[in-house]
């Protein structure tokens, strides 16, 4: 009996050793924009099972936390149930734009897609996104250019308010201090409640007014907003 | 093949220019030629394209994305000029060989332009001034030409960049194009100072009383396509 138990021993210690590390990389994404910042950023890698957000599909509640208050803690806590590998917050704060961040990995076996996402300051509920993107497998330097998508959960009324909580209507802050106040609105209502590509911000020249607490000649940006480089080692 | 043979073959190379075979593990050979077509055109409503400005490189970016723009590329971004950014390409060690374009491409127009390395881990950069804009330029930033065989071609989208060297006034002293007829060049720098993706062409309807431009000069990415064709 013993001698038996010795093989079995040995191998539930094998199985119950970690999944074998797949190849190390760095994920390098720099800002494009002009003026737009982005909130701490969420980078993984995951199983081709997972994804955060999908285009033509309603954002899911911890989506919307990130898309429209920066807050990325439900994500990551979706990521960690399912094995992914996580790097939270790369840049420690917001990424200003012309500003680049890295994060490193060294991928669980099964994780060999990237995702990416992150609230861009000042919108309503735009972020920069990457969705489950095959990580590549040879070594060599890879770029890729993201866009900005918006979650469709909140209209577009471009008003500084302090509101990031998710169902409250407004823009949590403007970092780049350049914006206005006592705007009407731009809009009240959103017409595609899923996740698409953002349509941009229209922001006027009246600093005290106008529809928008925007900038005009400061907020708006045009697709792509980041680069990322991958490095595979 | 010993190295005496190696060094023999790629001499006549050299000397036939075609026509020259070589084994695939002879990739690193730095004296194997190859050729390359890049044809760019226009893809804007109407801005027409300053005079392209191409190089081949090694890895990896060259138009400093994300940092302060080189004095050469001001210059082509504000003004149009690209002969101080080729020289800048010229005295890159990482830079192999570039190319002018002979003017201007008009909107919906292109140019073919040849290229010849002798770099195994070749990229290409080229860029031009939106000329009815302060200083946007189209770009392409390091492509990887590495895995083009002979006869294949390569298609690529090109984006707007900022210089981010000079404020995106639109007004009519400070854009060189036809749509102004004002200032190109100047030493100041009154923007951001980083290259960015450029935020776009707003006009005098978004609030910009002093815009010379009009809705016809609006622009989205890209702004230009580029297709790349090795030829030998």
């Amino acid at each position: 009996m013993k001698k038996r138990m010795i093989p079995l021993l040995t191998l539930a210690a094998l199985s119950a050793t970690p999944a074998m590390a797949d190849k190390d990389f760095d994920a390098t994404l720099t800002n494009l924009t002009h003026s737009l910042y982005f909130t701490p950023l969420l980078v993984t890698a995951h199983d081709d099972s997972t994804y955060l957000f999908k285009s033509g599909m309603a954002a899911s509640a911890n989506l919307q936390a990130m898309a429209e208050g920066g807050d990325i803690a439900g994500l990551s806590m979706d990521l960690a149930a399912v094995n992914a590998d996580i790097v939270e917050n790369p840049a420690a704060g917001l990424l200003a734009p012309g500003a680049s961040t890295t994060a490193s990995f060294t991928p669980m076996k099964e994780n060999e897609q990237l995702s990416i996402v992150g609230m861009m300051l000042p919108t309503n509920d735009g972020f920069v996104g990457l969705n489950s993107l095959d990580i590549p497998e040879k070594k060599g330097t890879y770029t890729y250019y993201l866009n900005a998508y918006d979650a469709g959960t909140e209209a577009n009324n471009e008003i500084i308010n302090g509101g990031g909580m998710p169902g409250v209507l407004g823009i949590p802050a403007d970092p780049s201090g350049m914006s206005g106040v006592n705007g009407t609105g731009v809009v009240d209502n959103e017409h595609n409640m899923t996740v698409h590509i953002h349509r941009g911000a229209v922001g006027d020249m009246d600093a005290m007014g106008g529809s928008s607490d925007l900038n005009s000649g400061v907020h708006r940006w045009l697709n792509p907003v980041a680069k990322l480089v991958i490095t595979v080692k | 093949m010993n190295i005496g043979m190696k060094i023999a073959v790629a001499l006549s190379c050299v000397a036939l220019l075609q026509g020259c075979h070589h084994d695939d593990d002879d990739d690193d050979q730095p004296l194997s030629l190859m050729d390359f077509s890049v044809m760019t055109t226009n893809l804007t409503n109407n801005q027409p394209l300053s005079p392209l400005a191409l190089a081949l490189h090694g890895e990896s970016e060259l138009l400093n994305v994300g940092m302060s723009a080189s004095k050469g590329l001001e210059h082509m971004a504000e003004g149009g000029d690209n002969t101080l950014l080729l020289e800048e390409f010229v005295l890159n060690e990482r830079v192999d060989t570039t190319a002018s374009g002979t003017g201007l491409i008009m909107p919906g127009d292109y140019e073919t332009l040849m290229l010849t390395t002798s770099l195994s881990d070749v990229h290409l950069s080229l860029s031009s001034m939106l000329v009815n804009s302060n200083d946007g330029f189209v770009a392409v930033d390091g492509a990887a030409l590495n895995e083009l065989k002979v006869g294949e071609s390569l298609t690529l989208y090109a984006p707007v960049y900022d210089a981010g060297t000079e404020a995106n006034s639109e007004s009519m002293a400070t854009i060189p194009g036809p749509a102004a007829g004002g200032e190109g060049y100047n030493s100041e720098r009154d923007d951001r100072d980083f290259v960015s993706i450029h935020p776009g062409i707003l006009t005098e309807t978004s609030g910009l009383v002093d815009s010379v431009l009009n809705s016809g000069h609006r622009f989205d990415n890209p702004a230009a396509k580029v297709v790349v064709t090795r030829l030998q």
